[in-house]
């Protein structure tokens, strides 16, 4: 039953060329002249996209049924966005130079 | 729609296989219960590392001088361990397929090959640590900048590094137990779940730490 329906030679490599390939556009990008926040925006679609493709295709999860993707994924991702409540904090704190030091 | 009897009694037909599905039954995942356990932990790890990766997010936005200490040798170095590290997850695959088709052999020997490729990305990453350390970068000291860049560095990247070896490791004893018979191809599919996870972690590491503290200039 585990072994219904895998990714092929064909798919894999051309997952793991696709993450090469993006790893050394990050690296490009990393050297252009753009605003912080624009290349953090961009560097962190290109992460979570690899991230997507080795859950996917490595992790094998897309061939899974849709219950354990429903059971693993939502949740995890609601967590991570209640986590990113505290940014609002540390950029207080950047306007406060003298608690930092 | 087929019908059949036993805990598994609802199929459906996905990309031309017969599947199970859950009916209300007593199999909701239809997966070994070792590797719901492994994925159970890796999201747990997951949140793990999210609150690490948090704290330097929220570290580096409080700091108005956070150093950009990477130059072009560090950068390169970094971006070989990444593809050091996604070249060792093809390599995991193969295994996990090979021993899901019975040739042991070829399945330790690809497993031999996914841990040989962490022990690589070690060596490169304590050469990196052992580079900083050299320029004067402790926890709470470093020579640039925002005391605090150390120990958000090293606690983030110390931490991945420990599963990395963790993985070298446990491949290794999942490679002699497979090569014994004494373990099964959903032993080996469960531990290339944890190493394709700490290639996922590094996806993120890589561009946060090394890519948005390149020195450009």
């Amino acid at each position: 039953m585990e072994h219904a329906e895998t990714a092929g030679n064909k798919i894999i490599f051309s997952v793991w060329f696709g993450l090469l390939g993006l790893t050394v556009f990050e690296v490009i990008l990393a050297y252009q002249e753009l605003p912080l926040g624009t290349m953090l925006s961009i560097l962190m679609v290109l992460s979570v996209v690899k991230a997507a493709l080795i859950i996917a295709y490595f992790m094998h999860l897309r061939y899974e049924l849709p219950s354990l993707f429903v059971t693993l994924i939502p949740a995890l991702v609601f967590v991570l966005i209640m986590m990113t409540a505290i940014f609002a904090d540390s950029s207080r704190l950047a306007h406060m130079p003298s608690l930092v030091r | 729609m087929s019908h059949s009897s036993g805990p598994l009694s609802a199929t459906a037909v996905r990309d031309g296989h017969d599947v199970p599905v859950w009916g209300g039954d007593a199999l909701p995942y239809a997966v070994p219960s070792k590797k719901l356990g492994m994925w159970l932990f890796i999201v747990s790890d997951a949140i793990t590392f999210s609150a690490v990766i948090f704290a330097y997010g929220y570290l580096r936005l409080a700091s108005a001088d956070w150093p950009r200490p990477f130059e072009t040798p560090s950068i390169v170095n970094a971006t070989v361990m990444t593809f050091v590290l996604l070249s060792s997850s093809v390599a995991m695959v193969l295994g996990v397929r090979a021993s899901a088709l019975g040739r042991v052999s070829a399945a330790v020997g690809w497993l031999v090959a996914t841990a040989l490729g962490g022990v690589i990305f070690d060596i490169l990453h304590i050469r990196e640590w052992l580079g900083l350390i050299g320029e004067g970068v402790r926890p709470f000291h470093n020579p640039w900048g925002t005391p605090m860049f150390g120990a958000a560095f090293f606690t983030m990247t110390g931490l991945h590094m420990l599963h990395v070896t963790i993985g070298v490791v446990y491949l290794l004893i999942i490679a002699v137990g497979f090569g014994r018979r004494k373990f099964s191809a959903v032993d080996v599919e469960v531990s290339g779940l944890y190493w394709h996870f700490v290639d996922l972690v590094w996806m993120f590491i890589f561009p946060l730490v090394y890519l948005l503290s390149a020195k450009t200039a």
